[in-house]
């Protein structure tokens, strides 16, 4: 047996190498012969790899962006997407931290730590293979002190600030300011009288936006006024809010004011109340409150929607005499066919002032005129300066 | 001090606010989404103010019997209905606080809205009476622009719907962008006001 066994195993020895090569040749042959295991040839990669810090941030992000593999858009527009790979050194091991479709051409790291370089590796995949990789130069990301695509802004708030201030001071030494008459203000005393002459309350609506509207604000301010003149003349106040922290400020306003003018009997909180926060529902809230309580005058002061004409013409309805005042220019035009005035725009802001004649409110009112002058010269200037092909103007006015 | 707090504290928020916008780096970046946070905190907590008053009022227009106290009664048990179905069964797509919202608040909040068709032609009416000069050119304006919307006014002349998109993108729109460009200065004036502290109307006598 033993014989026996040798000369197998002998055997089998010197055929192993004849099995083997055999073997290859028939599955290189197979191979070739079937189409499914073909190794596709992988996509072109992208060029032009380059990373650097996004400006204007707070730090931690890094914009990564390259130049479209040949066949992402053409060649053989085999490219699905793009993997952006991370690393810390050249040498090192690259870790995915994203992808982008076809045709994108930019990518930003939102989870960089200031001031560790990073490498970018870019590769294009067509969904089976990868591209050849390419790296970027390293770059790390950093924070900003300043927004420079603000520098615009700045140096106009600044000029505004300027003109303000030094109208002020101007009114603080006893210069006579002329501000135009606007005749939505100058009526104001007289829808409060009229309606103490009819015996009739007066009703105050403060928009439906809440405290953090410069529009609420500036009809807040407004309400100080109007209640004051409401408590001299000892007619009833009612205002109608949409918004908690707006009940809120205008009770304390209106309280203010009631004890201002010495008539702090006469305040009465609950007719400053909370009605909903929906805008509908404010609508009707409001529209009841007109037709049961019949007010003599009545004011919208502060940021309006599609409830404004709802409003204005039930108030209408009323024979009331109705002044609107608002910054939104898409409900001007219902105030204004509904209302018997209507403070356009910026009128709404100058209101306090106008209606306290304070020296310091007139002040900054000039400036804003000023402002409102410079801002005019600007467009002039700057229309001329386009049509003769001198654009520069434009980009310096566009804010980033 | 009741009159200086506050107007350190206006001071305080909005040179913080300002200062913000011009600054991208920490802690500045932070600012804003922070003080958009406390806002919030003090406006839900307003909001139990407003529905306490809210109660209040109808409470008291009930026990006393005032004008339209019916209504009083549907507004508390209507508050009272969705409070609870929210509170208790959640506010989940196929609740019943989901399907009061879409049964009954929808198609009232909507049946508002559409009164809105009905004023804006009241309106119109009014306003377009050509009693004035201007008065007559908005009537003119506004017939222009009207048939250039509708098949009419392409079946009239061709070239009606352009002048209708004319009107609208350059007079309206210079006019929209003058009355934005005020708009934006008297927001900057009344801000630099208020935080300076030379508005204090919102202080009344203090």
């Amino acid at each position: 047996m033993d014989g026996v066994g040798r000369s197998l195993v002998r055997y089998w020895r010197s055929a192993l190498p004849l099995v083997i090569v055999l073997w290859s040749v028939s599955g290189a042959a197979s191979g070739a012969t079937t189409p499914d295991t073909v190794t596709p040839e992988p996509p072109s990669p992208p060029s032009n790899v380059a990373a650097e810090d996004r400006s204007n941030d707070a730090g931690g992000s890094v914009v990564i962006s390259w130049t479209k593999s040949a066949d992402d858009g053409g060649g053989k527009e085999s490219v699905v997407e793009y993997l952006v790979l991370r690393s810390t050194s050249l040498a090192g091991e690259f870790q995915q931290i994203g992808s982008v479709r076809s045709g994108v051409a930019q990518f930003v790291d939102q989870n960089s730590i200031d001031g560790t370089p990073y490498f970018y590796m870019v590769r294009a995949s067509d969904g089976v293979s990868l591209s050849l990789p390419e790296v970027s130069e390293a770059a790390s990301s950093s924070a900003q002190w300043f927004h420079t695509g603000r520098t615009n802004i700045l140096v106009a708030g600044a000029l505004l600030s300027f003109l303000v201030l030094l109208f002020i001071r101007k009114a603080k030494r006893g210069e006579e300011l002329y501000i135009r008459p606007i005749a939505g203000l100058e009526a104001v005393d007289e829808a409060v009288g009229r309606a103490t002459e009819m015996g009739k309350p007066i009703m105050y609506v403060p928009g439906i936006m809440d405290m953090d509207d410069i529009q609420t604000i500036a009809s807040m301010i407004i309400l100080g006024r109007v209640a004051r003149k409401a408590a001299e003349y000892e007619t009833a106040l009612l205002v109608p809010t949409s918004r908690s922290l707006v009940m809120s400020a205008a009770q304390e306003t209106v309280k203010e004011a009631y004890l201002d003018a010495g008539r702090p009997d006469a305040f009465d909180a609950d007719r400053i109340r909370y009605l909903t926060d929906d805008q509908f529902g404010y609508a009707a809230g409001v529209d009841g409150l007109m037709l049961r309580e019949v007010p003599g005058a009545i004011f919208y002061m502060g940021a309006f929607y599609a409830e404004s004409l709802i409003l204005a013409e039930t108030g209408h309805s009323t024979g009331a005499i109705q002044i609107a005042g608002t910054a939104m220019p898409s409900q001007l035009p219902f105030f204004v066919t509904a209302c018997d005035y209507t403070l356009i725009g910026e009128e709404l802001f100058a209101a306090s002032a106008y209606l306290s004649k304070e020296p310091l409110l007139l002040g900054s009112l000039k400036g804003q005129d000023w402002g409102k002058a410079i801002s005019i010269a600007i467009l002039v200037g700057g229309v001329i300066l386009v049509s003769f092909g001198m654009s520069k103007i434009v980009e310096w006015l566009t804010t980033r | 001090m009741k009159k200086q707090i506050p107007l350190l504290i206006t001071f305080v928020a909005g040179m913080v606010m300002l200062v913000q916008y011009f600054i991208p780096h920490r802690p500045f970046s932070e600012v804003y989404r922070l003080f958009n946070q406390w806002y919030l905190v003090v406006a839900v907590f307003a909001m139990i103010l407003g529905i306490g008053n809210l109660i209040k009022i109808h409470s008291v227009r009930l026990r006393r019997r005032g004008s339209g106290w019916q209504y009083s009664i549907v507004l508390l048990c209507s508050l009272g209905v969705m409070g609870v179905a929210g509170l208790g069964w959640g506010i989940e797509r196929g609740g019943f606080f989901d399907y009061l919202y879409w049964n009954m608040y929808y198609p009232l909040s909507s049946t508002m809205f559409a009164l809105l068709a009905f004023f804006v032609a009241s309106a119109s009416y009014r306003a377009f009476r050509a009693r004035t000069a201007e008065a007559t050119l908005l009537l003119a304006s506004a017939i222009l622009v009207m048939l250039g919307r509708v098949p009419l006014g392409n079946y009239l002349w061709d070239r009606l719907p352009l002048l209708g998109d004319w009107i609208m993108s350059y007079p309206n729109m210079a006019g929209q962008r003058a009355i934005m460009i005020g708009i934006a200065l008297g927001v900057v004036s009344t801000s630099l006001r208020i935080i300076l502290g030379i508005e204090r109307t919102y202080l009344a006598g203090r």
